[in-house]
């Protein structure tokens, strides 16, 4: 259990610092910075603690608007797929009943994970353009870089969960 | 009551993401009107004192542009010295008077830790703050021409309002009239800027010098801005003006300050024709 804490807290600090240090400066093609920090909302464990998961999504998107003033549209948007997780989940599983306990995104099909993972990315990126742009009439530049980025972001994402997480 | 404290256990999440939801667009909305962000800015100790550390590392790799732009200023400055006459050495006309200040600008030094460019509002931060005299509303400069305006202030840090922010309108005006214009950013290109409220008199052409017109309390007048790049003509009408900026705002290293010292008396001059 005390392990499981300390994992998250790692996890929370070490993506926090990758994003604001290392990520916000990539500028892909002149405009891409993926925000993988979102990964710790994909691998926060699925139990039935879901107020501390609100209450830290909410304070890590904090945190990098702190960073990148930006207000508080990261907070907002993180705090949204947070609260959306389990439901999304639900729909990609098409089922409403699983183990929570037991549950690893791990040891799901792989394309269910990635079909997950890509839908809450999306989400998460169309809220964070649209409150930077927050105009009816650039629509299509919020579309345009939400798919962008989200591609990247997923390519990411799925790539550190391979990497750093143990297969059980 | 037992009806409310029923329907809260039921709602629980549901009322607390609707708490931090509304927490955040707060925070949002604070922070697009142009003095109330006191409390989300990267101006603060913690994310301030990261950036300086992980700068410290960085401005190593750029010495040596750095030095070639601090060279070229010094050939520009002593080339403008050289040309004024100077007074013969004569000590019975010179004199000093520290009584009444002459002296209208004021300039401080600052080096810039976080730069972002590619975002719809971006900000800068400088390692100086409130505890070398800086406050709100300076303007930002460097030696090729504006780079914004100071936003929030720390005791060591500050941030700064980039002109490629939704934001940002800054006064300018051609090199070569005295046609007024508002500086603007579409959010598109970081090389180009938008100029706006430019009346059709103005002869415009593309290749223009435009610098900045000293009508506000910000910046003095003449500072170098950019060219014209293009226009777009509709119904005799400026549809559209494209400016290409001197600086190249992906790669900013030191930054100065201008502290206007007449702005309070000609703020409350301006407030008080205002008044009567």
């Amino acid at each position: 259990m005390n392990n499981l804490v300390l994992n998250n807290i790692i996890r929370f600090i070490g993506l926090l610092l990758f994003q604001v240090l290392v990520l916000n400066h990539v500028n892909l093609f002149g405009f891409i910075n993926p925000f993988v920090y979102i990964i710790w909302v994909f691998l926060f464990p699925f139990k039935k603690n879901k107020f501390a998961l609100l209450i830290f999504s909410f304070l890590l998107g904090l945190s990098i608007d702190f960073f990148s003033d930006s207000g508080g549209i990261h907070a907002a948007a993180t705090l949204f797929i947070a609260y959306i997780r389990t439901p999304v989940l639900n729909a990609v599983l098409g089922k409403s009943d699983f183990d929570y306990v037991l549950f690893n995104l791990r040891n799901i099909a792989f394309i269910k994970a990635i079909s997950f993972i890509s839908l809450l990315t999306f989400i998460h990126h169309f809220v964070i353009f649209s409150l930077e742009y927050f105009k009816l009439s650039s629509f299509s530049t919020i579309l345009y870089n939400t798919l962008l980025t989200g591609i990247f972001t997923i390519i990411l994402s799925v790539l550190g969960i391979i990497l750093f997480t143990k297969k059980k | 009551m037992q009806q409310l404290i029923y329907f809260i256990r039921k709602y629980k999440y549901f009322l607390l993401f609707i708490l931090l939801q509304i927490l955040a667009f707060n925070f949002t909305i604070q922070h697009h009107s142009y003095h109330q962000s006191k409390f989300v800015n990267s101006a603060n100790f913690i994310s301030g004192g990261f950036y300086n550390k992980i700068n410290s590392i960085n401005e190593y790799f750029y010495l040596k542009t750095e030095n070639q732009l601090l060279n070229e200023e010094n050939v520009e400055l002593k080339n403008l010295l050289a040309k004024i006459s100077l007074p013969s050495n004569d000590s019975l006309y010179s004199k000093t008077d520290t009584l009444h200040k002459i002296q209208k600008y004021n300039y401080t030094v600052a080096k810039v830790i976080n730069n972002n460019y590619s975002k719809r509002n971006n900000f800068l931060t400088i390692n100086k703050g409130s505890n070398k005299g800086l406050v709100s509303e300076l303007g930002v400069i460097n030696s090729k021409g504006i780079i914004g305006v100071v936003k929030n202030v720390s005791n060591n840090y500050a941030t700064i309002l980039s002109i490629l922010n939704s934001s940002s309108r800054i006064n300018v005006k051609l090199k070569n009239g005295n046609h007024f214009g508002s500086l603007i950013w579409n959010g598109e290109d970081y090389a180009l800027v938008q100029i706006i409220d430019i009346p059709r008199q103005a002869k415009l052409k593309k290749g223009d010098t435009i610098i900045t017109g000293g009508k506000s309390a910000l910046f003095p007048e003449g500072i170098n801005v950019g060219t014209v790049d293009d226009i777009i003509i509709k119904n005799h009408q400026y549809q559209k003006i494209n400016v290409r900026l001197f600086n190249d705002m992906s790669a900013i290293g030191q930054v100065q300050i201008v502290k206007n010292l007449h702005k309070e008396e000609l703020l409350t001059l301006e407030e008080k024709s205002n008044n009567e």
